[in-house]
């Protein structure tokens, strides 16, 4: 490889470790290099509340510093609107649908690699570059060389288009290796805790989240093998399949198994739950494919890998196009599969496309 | 690639003056409240500085009340003129800055002050007759008003005399935040009749953190900060000698200078606005065309964010401003261009530019150079 070109990089800092050092390796790399903070939420909260959020001021002062450290200029973008519109509203209406959302996917989807890159392209910019654990050589993004940090997952809805535009400098290191490298470069994030939770539900609690917005109403828990009401529930959209605990059973199952989410059924506020054998899926059919591999939309059925959900297991698989929809046979079944889940395929650790699931059977 | 600095108005840099008389005093020792020699010493800095404020102002050096900035001064006249009067009603202008206008609407949640903002017309002036309707609704029970002498967004002159005139026709207080206005208008104290004036060192070419509320006779506020005493007992705390004796050589330099200084800056800022408009046709410019800020040039850019102007021009070596407040850095459209009545669209694609001291030519060529290019890239953008 010759000498790459100096590049107008836009990068997206969100107060953390991961952002700060992939920021400054490509200051590093030569690159013409601007910080930006994403300011999602219009109330910020003041200071760190239970789990680590990406909205609060505190994480906005962190980015800042780091781009102080770092040497490069340094704003904050206002995407509240866009944020609340495109991620928040959608999280809510997916669950009250009875699927279940990856708000982080969507983020990538609609905030990073849309509104900001949009933005930054038009601004005069060349990329956008993000923290997040993945490679992307060559326009072909793979699983980071950290895989228990691997966040391929989440761009997988990325088009070719928006990964054309996106640089990813964390893919070849371990976190380990990212923090380390932040405490030498005298970053003060160096050891701020990760974040797992989803960044506009602060305490955690995304049931109460969910009771606020769609309003608590009681319905039945029903067995799938007897079809008898077993319990109550505050609300369908609390619950997601595969999920176990949290169930209020009042009484034990007839096979005296533990019970699962099978189904949720909007309409009618009704949370079907069976054992976790019934739980086993072996297809999937998955809408609003993207195909972002090294290979054209294949026309015959593929043998490849995929993956269902975030730090999920990784199922062989045959996958095909039909009507427009992505129907995915898989190889050994599979448990916990919801619809509103991406299904993202892989062959080895290459990503060659995805769909968002919506249906499993 | 050198730099066209144009945010004059956020901070502008120290006189030479100022900074002699500053690191003069940075290797003395003394409180200037302390009884021996080393305190009566600083003590005559403090009371030199004093006097020279107070010449510079027209002011006597009794009502010179040194603070820790323009801030704190506002804080002190609002707060403490409220609570001096027992009275709710706190008239302010709307377009005031937000050292006025959050110290009020904090009053107003917390110590029930009614708080009725004056309306301003399009280029963000309050007109007497505002203010004498406002008072009349109920003028007894008026505690103060403030209205600044100049705003520091679209740098419109406010005819302070009069609006001190019509509260003093019912007793009422009259205080002006003229941190922008001292050393690009004539100020004077007397002269204007305002009860109580807001001063800042570093917006006329003195240190950040020292500023003074000009307080006429007979015009006490119950003290913000309570302690040691110092300042007539209205303003407890150390004088911070080497920070006052700095404000004052730059309010003294600032306003002996200031005739000549304006009128250069007039120049520079009419040539600006003028090669503006040339590059880009559509610009609005905001505020008074002619009673302004000589220094200061503000513009709206139809079709664009003002952030994203920032932006672009700052990676071109332009500093300037959106002059809209922040909250965790995020812009929210100026209360200023909302109250001069823009529509949030506009408010939200605007710029300032604001010259002082050290402005050239060049500064004004090197914004004349980018910003076609610049509000082109920032269209394109759009509004977000």
């Amino acid at each position: 490889m010759g000498p790459t070109p100096r590049l107008r990089v836009l990068a997206a800092m969100s107060g953390g470790v991961d952002s700060a050092v992939a920021a400054a390796r490509i200051a590093d790399a030569g690159h013409d290099v601007t910080g930006i903070h994403l300011a999602l939420s219009a109330n910020p909260q003041s200071y760190r509340t239970g789990a680590r959020g990406c909205c609060t001021l505190e994480d906005a002062r962190d980015a800042r510093r780091a781009a102080d450290v770092i040497g490069i200029p340094f704003y904050i973008w206002d995407m509240a609107e866009r944020f609340h519109r495109d991620v928040v509203e959608d999280f809510v209406s997916e669950y009250a649908a009875g699927r279940t959302p990856n708000p982080c996917l969507r983020c990538n989807e609609k905030i990073k690699f849309e509104a900001v890159l949009d933005r930054a392209l038009a601004l005069g910019f060349d990329a956008v570059a993000t923290g997040h654990h993945a490679r992307l050589e060559g326009g072909v993004l793979r699983r980071s060389v950290d895989s228990g940090k691997d966040q391929s997952y989440v761009l997988g809805v990325l088009t070719r288009e928006q990964l054309a535009h996106a640089i990813f400098p964390l893919g070849g290191s371990t976190k380990a290796e990212v923090r380390a490298e932040a405490a030498r470069r005298g970053l003060t994030v160096a050891d701020k805790p990760d974040s797992h939770d989803i960044c506009f539900i602060a305490d955690g609690d995304t049931r109460a989240f969910l009771a606020d917005r769609l309003g608590a109403e009681e319905g039945p828990v029903v067995d799938a093998l007897t079809g008898r009401v077993v319990g109550t529930h505050q609300g369908a959209f609390g619950f997601t399949v595969g999920q176990r605990k949290g169930l209020n059973i009042d009484r034990p199952a007839p096979d005296g198994r533990p019970r699962y989410v099978l189904s949720i059924e909007p309409v009618s506020n009704t949370v079907t739950v069976g054992p976790r054998g019934s739980l086993e899926v072996r297809s999937v059919v998955g809408e609003r494919p993207v195909w972002n591999g090294p290979a054209p939309e294949p026309r015959e059925p593929i043998a490849c890998a995929v993956q269902l959900r975030a730090h999920g297991e990784v199922y062989g698989c045959r996958a095909q196009m039909s009507g427009g929809e992505l129907h995915i046979e898989l190889g050994s079944p599979a448990t916990g599969v919801a619809a509103g889940q991406g299904a993202v395929l892989y062959d080895g650790d290459v990503v060659i496309g995805s769909a968002t699931i919506a249906s499993a059977s | 690639m050198g730099t066209a600095y144009l945010d004059h108005a956020a901070t502008t840099p120290m006189l030479p003056e100022a900074i002699e008389a500053m690191t003069a005093q940075l290797a003395e020792v003394g409180n200037p409240s302390s009884l021996h020699a080393a305190g009566r010493r600083a003590r005559r800095v403090v009371e030199e500085s004093r006097e020279t404020v107070a010449g510079a102002l027209g002011a006597r050096p009794s009502e010179v009340v040194f603070t820790a900035g323009g801030t704190e001064a506002d804080n002190l006249a609002i707060k403490g003129l409220f609570w001096a009067r027992r009275r709710p009603r706190v008239l302010i202008g709307a377009v005031e800055h937000h050292a006025v206008l959050d110290p009020a609407r904090w009053l107003g949640d917390h110590h029930g002050a009614d708080v009725e903002l004056l309306d301003v017309d399009g280029q963000g002036r309050v007109h007497p007759e505002t203010l004498r309707a406002a008072i009349a609704r109920d003028p007894e029970n008026v505690a103060l008003v403030s209205v600044m002498w100049a705003n520091n967004e679209v740098g419109t002159v406010q005819p302070i005399a009069e609006l001190a005139e019509v509260a003093h026709e019912h007793g009422i207080p009259f205080h002006t935040d003229a941190v922008q206005a001292v050393g690009q208008l004539p100020v004077s104290f007397a002269e204007s009749g305002v009860d109580a004036m807001t001063v800042s060192g570093h917006k006329l070419g003195g240190p950040i953190g020292v500023g003074a509320l000009l307080l006429a006779r007979g015009v006490d506020p119950v003290p913000v900060l309570h302690g040691g005493g110092q300042e007539r007992d209205i303003r407890s705390g150390t004088l911070a000698a080497p920070a006052i004796a700095a404000f004052a050589a730059a309010v003294e330099a600032a306003v002996r200078r200031r005739a000549e200084t304006a009128e250069r800056l007039a120049a520079l800022r009419d040539d600006l606005i003028h090669r503006v408009r040339q590059a880009v046709p559509d610009v609005i410019l905001n505020g008074d065309p002619v009673l302004r800020l000589p220094g200061n040039a503000h513009f709206s850019f139809p079709g664009c964010e003002g952030d994203a102007l920032l932006m672009l021009l700052d990676a071109k070596g332009v500093e300037c401003s959106t002059g809209s407040a922040c909250s965790a850095g995020v812009a929210q459209p100026s209360h200023v261009l909302l109250a001069m009545g823009q529509d949030v669209s506009r408010a939200r694609g605007s710029l300032r530019f604001s010259l002082g001291h050290t402005s050239t030519e060049a500064d004004v060529d090197r914004v004349a150079e980018v910003i076609a290019v610049v509000v082109e890239r920032a269209r394109r953008a759009g509004l977000g």
